[in-house]
């Protein structure tokens, strides 16, 4: 590990100024990634402006009936909160689905966003790959991509995003904001990650120097469940998973969010998959057509077409599953919980 | 006041009183307070840190390394590689008479062998200097094209004998298969596997008085003083290794270029210093368990009879070294057969060496040929368990030796009364819990057990107190605890007033914690002293102040052995849920009931055997090292890469034993380091293969595999009809 300065910044005015004037500094939130990529010689940032100290650690509703997550806000505060367990289960789900209970108590929404990939190739230095070195190759096409994406990805570069909690978030249309000296601003988080293309080291669309510090989740379907599937049964990233709201009225798909994980460079809200859903019977029949809708734009590799298969499987299990208990008892069954519908 | 007994194989005349008892180890509490310091604990001071610098090419030459920079960064007072490193000798018998670790000739030639190689040392005053400068040093290479694609299909596979010969046949096995009304020709492949012990490998090498002091985690003190003694040329005795605590050995800690790195170091500056390997350069340095590709043929009669058992099995091994892993060896003590044929052969490819891993050649073995029998059993209309007791040989199958103490019978049939074997469903994929598909399914252990020449002293102190010294090593095993109650009731005595003190070469030549053996090696030579010392004592002699020590040696006891087939046995059994919509797997229940001699200690034997089994989960479902073909690298190698099981993997594990006392062992020891591993794997794939109806032959059987119903790949034994299951939803 490169030797490197340290600042902790006591506001958002500051933390952002200090990262104006030194482009060679990054914030520090939970550490859990960048200190490991620090430590492998992936990133090697002069200084670290430590920003866990920011008021930015709380959750509150919004005017509009949503809520407010503060970027400092740990995994573990996040998963366990109240409004967010109650109305944004898969969230909770997502959030408990990752890492562990110690990675869960230093980790941050906002650092959550912006983690790397966990792509073999991007974490050794010794090996290309366009995300670290732009132009020096992506060995992973032809060598190791059992757990490469299947969507959007480019020959550039078929790395993963590895986050869960992303995954509900992109379900649950999230925003995120963020501050700039320049000034704050937002942006959708279907817009927040930039496609892969030829740049596959540009991630997102946050303006340089940006601090990310909230992130907003409109009102949404209470019915909602993240499944995660990975190949041991805890503290490993996810090869495939599903985030999915849903809500059927007589046994008719009313409203739908769905979202992938673990398939492309971010997660993968899948739209054609919902525009299939609206107004069909909420069945098995509906929801195999619509995994097999979004999944028609899937190209994967040799070694990583088995995700296809387990992203449509796992469509019509959560949403059965969701479907199941939207109307438990028939055609007029309700929401038990209270909703915001 | 000293004096030399040979050791005797007297059987204990008295009824003991702490073997067999559960006792906490001795270290426990130091252990899990912190106060244990292991190697990279212990301070020094002028204390001087190295780190190694590995190579980037897979084959090749070193063509210059640019040292001046580096030399020149702050705190770096050396920096080692060929052109300026001190000669060792690397051609000298290690343990066994095999040649050692090929990293003890790091920094000898220019030679480039394989990805990690050891190319260079940076020392410096603080482990981040030393690190930084091993970053920053540039050496510039002379690539040339590699090779690491292992496969058993390659035509320059050659047989090569390792601690068993390559080859033992006897019959005819085209005639006896050809004569057979039931066969199983398959193949079965397993993957590269590290060991990674939490403690990574770490050594101090110091200069006081004239002898190199050396401050080590391995798996035998004086077996590692001795090896460094030839390495370096000096006097025996003038090398002294100490390792009180090791975080795991697993038979990655031997003699590696961590010590001959710090022994060089230290030479050169006049100054200790310490040399510990990263995370990352374990997965090159330390040692692993080659990939396997095997292939079984059985032929048997209708009533599953074996008249054919064939077993031949491809490995890997590095271009500087032979190292072979003897994966066909269990089926010459499991079962016999008219034609009975094991075979070993290995490739040479630009790959780390390989070495031992825990059940060397039995893990990978035992899950090939016990999967092979549940394919049997299935063909002839068997209990997998009534197949294997219609096959129990009456004495060696190739030696015609006979067995000393073979217990498996009661193993499968006290195992399965536990574990409700007698209401299984034979028929695949027929129990359901929701979305998970339910199995179950059952293997056969085993695992030599021996004991090798050691010597020990045992001391009588005038306060009524003994103090035992071997060279044992205790890795994690508690056989600091087990020696301490050999000790105690050899002297009859309670084993508070019991002090054992291992891990230094000082205490003279002993067998390593290796090959199932130490406890019972290190009993052997305990026993006798013990035994010698408290007859001593009963003739009323005074006690001088410098205590009264009985020393032996069991060299001549040990040699005086009837030759028998010494083996432990067990017999896995395991419960699985399979999602067939998503290839998850999940272990429910194990339990392995086990021959495993006599049981010292039942509270970390169990451990030792859980333990084991666990290994036998992640070998089933989850270890993969993956070699990039094209850079001659891993893929992925650090613990966040490469799976073991983690808890949530790990359901309900239960471990016992039969009684087994082993006959002319003194206190009947066999050995339980390493038999939990054996069979448990073919446990869990014969019960995948119950829960879903497909057979897995290649490991691990990961989500992918079996959302694909991949059955074989690429082996002759395609069973097409089982490759089914594609795309199956959940909601079937």
């Amino acid at each position: 590990m490169k030797e490197f300065a340290y600042r902790r910044a006591a506001d958002v005015a500051g933390a952002v100024a200090l990262l104006d004037a030194d482009p060679g500094a990054r914030f520090l939130g939970g550490g859990t990634n960048l200190v490991d990529l620090m430590k492998a010689g992936v990133e090697s940032p002069e200084r670290l402006i430590d920003i866990r100290e920011l008021p930015l650690d709380g959750i509150g509703r919004t005017e509009e009936g949503g809520l407010q997550i503060g970027a400092t806000v740990t995994n573990s505060d996040l998963a366990a909160h109240p409004e967010v367990r109650r109305r944004y289960p898969a969230l909770t789900q997502a959030v408990l689905a990752g890492a562990s209970g110690q990675l869960r108590n230093m980790a941050t929404v906002g650092g959550n966003l912006l983690q790397r990939t966990r792509c073999g190739y991007f974490t050794d230095i010794t090996q290309p790959c366009n995300k670290r070195e732009p132009g020096s190759g992506c060995p992973a096409v032809e060598g190791e991509h059992r757990n490469a994406a299947v969507l959007g990805a480019s020959h550039h570069c078929v790395a993963v995003h590895p986050s869960d909690m992303g995954v509900a978030l992109a379900a649950y249309d999230a925003v995120v904001s963020y501050q700039t000296a320049e000034g704050a601003g937002e942006l959708a988080l279907s817009d927040f990650y930039l496609p892969v293309g030829d740049t596959p080291h540009r991630e997102t669309a946050l303006p340089s120097g940006a601090l990310i510090t909230a992130v907003t989740l409109p009102p949404a379907p209470v019915r909602s469940r993240y499944r995660k599937v990975r190949e041991r049964a805890s503290y490993a990233f996810a090869i495939g998973s599903v985030a999915a709201a849903l809500e059927v009225r007589d046994g008719v798909v009313r409203e739908v969010r769905l979202a992938y994980g673990a398939v492309a460079s971010r997660p993968w809200r899948a739209r054609t998959a919902e525009a299939v859903l609206r107004g069909a019977p909420a069945d098995a029949g509906s929801f195999a057509a619509a995994a097999d809708a979004e999944l028609a734009a899937a190209s994967p590799l040799t070694g990583n077409a088995y995700k296809v298969t387990l992203l449509r499987n796992l469509t019509i299990a959560v949403l059965t599953e969701l479907a199941e208990l939207a109307e438990p008892a028939g055609p007029t069954g309700h929401d038990q919980e209270g909703s915001a519908r | 006041m000293t004096s030399t007994v040979p050791a005797v194989t007297a059987p204990v005349t008295a009824p003991p009183t702490a073997l067999g008892t559960a006792r906490t180890r001795v270290e426990g509490r130091e252990k899990i307070t912190g106060a244990a310091r292991y190697t990279g604990d212990i301070p020094l001071t002028s204390l001087a840190h190295g780190s190694l610098v590995l190579s980037t090419i897979a084959r090749g030459r070193i063509r210059a390394v640019d040292d001046a920079a580096v030399r020149a960064m702050p705190g770096v007072v050396a920096v080692l590689h060929h052109l300026n490193a001190p000669r060792v000798r690397g051609d000298y018998p290690s343990i066994m008479g095999m040649a050692p670790d090929p990293t003890v000739r790091a920094f000898q030639d220019d030679r480039v062998p394989h990805w990690g190689w050891p190319v260079a040392l940076v020392v410096a005053e603080t482990p981040e200097q030393a690190r930084a400068g091993a970053d920053a040093l540039v050496v510039a290479y002379e690539a040339e094209p590699h090779d690491t694609d292992f496969s058993g299909e390659r035509t320059d596979a050659f047989a090569l004998d390792g601690v068993v010969p390559a080859t033992l046949a006897k019959g005819d096995e085209e005639a006896e298969l050809a004569a057979s009304a039931v066969v199983v020709d398959a193949s079965y492949t397993t993957p590269e596997e590290h060991h990674n012990p939490m403690e990574p490998h770490a050594a101090t090498a110091y200069w006081q008085d004239g002898r190199l002091e050396v401050l080590d985690s391995n798996q035998g003190a004086s077996w590692t003083a001795e090896d460094l003694a030839k390495a370096f040329e000096l006097e025996p005795g003038t090398v002294r290794v100490r390792s009180e605590h090791v975080g795991g050995g697993f038979g990655s800690k031997s003699v590696r270029v961590h010590q001959i790195a710090a022994v060089m170091a230290a030479t050169e500056l006049q100054r200790p210093v310490r040399v510990a390997m990263t995370r990352r350069q374990m997965f090159s340095l330390a040692g692993y368990r080659s990939p396997t590709d095997q292939r079984v043929r059985l032929g048997a009669d209708p009533d599953g009879r074996l008249r054919v058992l064939s077993h031949g099995s491809v490995s890997q091994t590095s271009s500087v070294y032979a190292f072979v892993e003897p994966a066909a060896a269990a089926g010459r003590v499991l079962y016999d057969a008219a034609a009975h044929r094991t075979s070993a052969q290995v490739v040479s490819l630009d790959v780390p060496t390989p070495t031992s891993m825990r059940a060397p050649g039995m893990a990978p073995g035992s899950f090939a040929l016990e999967s092979a029998l549940d394919e049997l059993a299935e063909r002839c209309g068997l209990d997998p368990i009534e197949l294997r007791l219609r096959n129990e040989p009456s004495a060696g199958p190739l030696s015609g030796l006979p067995f000393a103490g073979r217990n498996l019978r009661a193993c499968f049939e006290e195992g399965a009364r536990r574990f409700g074997w007698a209401d299984r469903d034979p028929r695949p994929r027929v129990r359901r819990d929701g979305r998970w598909l339910l199995g179950t399914g059952t293997a056969a252990a085993t695992f030599h057990a021996f004991a090798v020449p050691s010597t020990a002293a045992v001391t009588a102190w005038a306060d009524g107190t003994f103090t035992v010294r071997i060279a044992a090593a205790d890795i994690g095993t508690g056989a600091r605890t087990a020696l301490q109650i050999v000790a105690a009731d050899a002297l009859r005595v309670a084993p508070e007033r019991v002090q054992v003190r291992i891990g230094d070469s000082e205490f003279g030549p002993a067998w390593l914690a290796g090959g199932s053996a130490g406890t019972s090696s290190w009993a052997w030579a305990i026993t006798p002293a013990a035994g010698e010392l408290r007859e001593r004592l009963a003739l009323g002699v005074d006690i001088p102040a410098d205590g009264l020590t009985v020393r032996s040696d069991s060299t001549t006891a040990l040699a005086g052995q009837e030759p028998a087939e010494r083996h432990s046995y067990g017999a896995q059994f395991a419960e699985v849920a399979v999602d067939p919509g998503t290839g998850e797997v999940r272990v429910r229940r194990m339990l392995g009931m086990f021959a495993a001699g006599r049981i010292v200690n039942p509270l970390t034997a169990r451990n030792q055997l859980v333990g084991g089994m666990v290994w036998g989960i992640s070998m089933a479902l989850h270890e993969e090292a993956v070699r990039d073909v094209r850079s001659g690298s891993l893929v992925g190698a650090d613990l966040a890469g490469y799976h073991v099981a983690s808890h949530a993997d790990v359901a309900h594990i239960e471990a016992d034993w039969v009684d087994d006392p082993m006959p002319g062992d003194p206190i009947g020891i066999k050995g339980v380091g390493e038999i939990g591993v054996v069979g448990a794997a073919a446990a869990i794939a014969n019960a995948v293969r119950h829960a879903t109806g497909v057979r897995h032959r290649r490991l691990p059987i990961r989500p992918d595999r079996v959302l694909c119903g991949e059955s074989v790949d690429g082996g002759p034994a395609g069973e097409s009809l089982e490759r089914g299951l594609p795309g199956e939803s959940p909601d079937a």
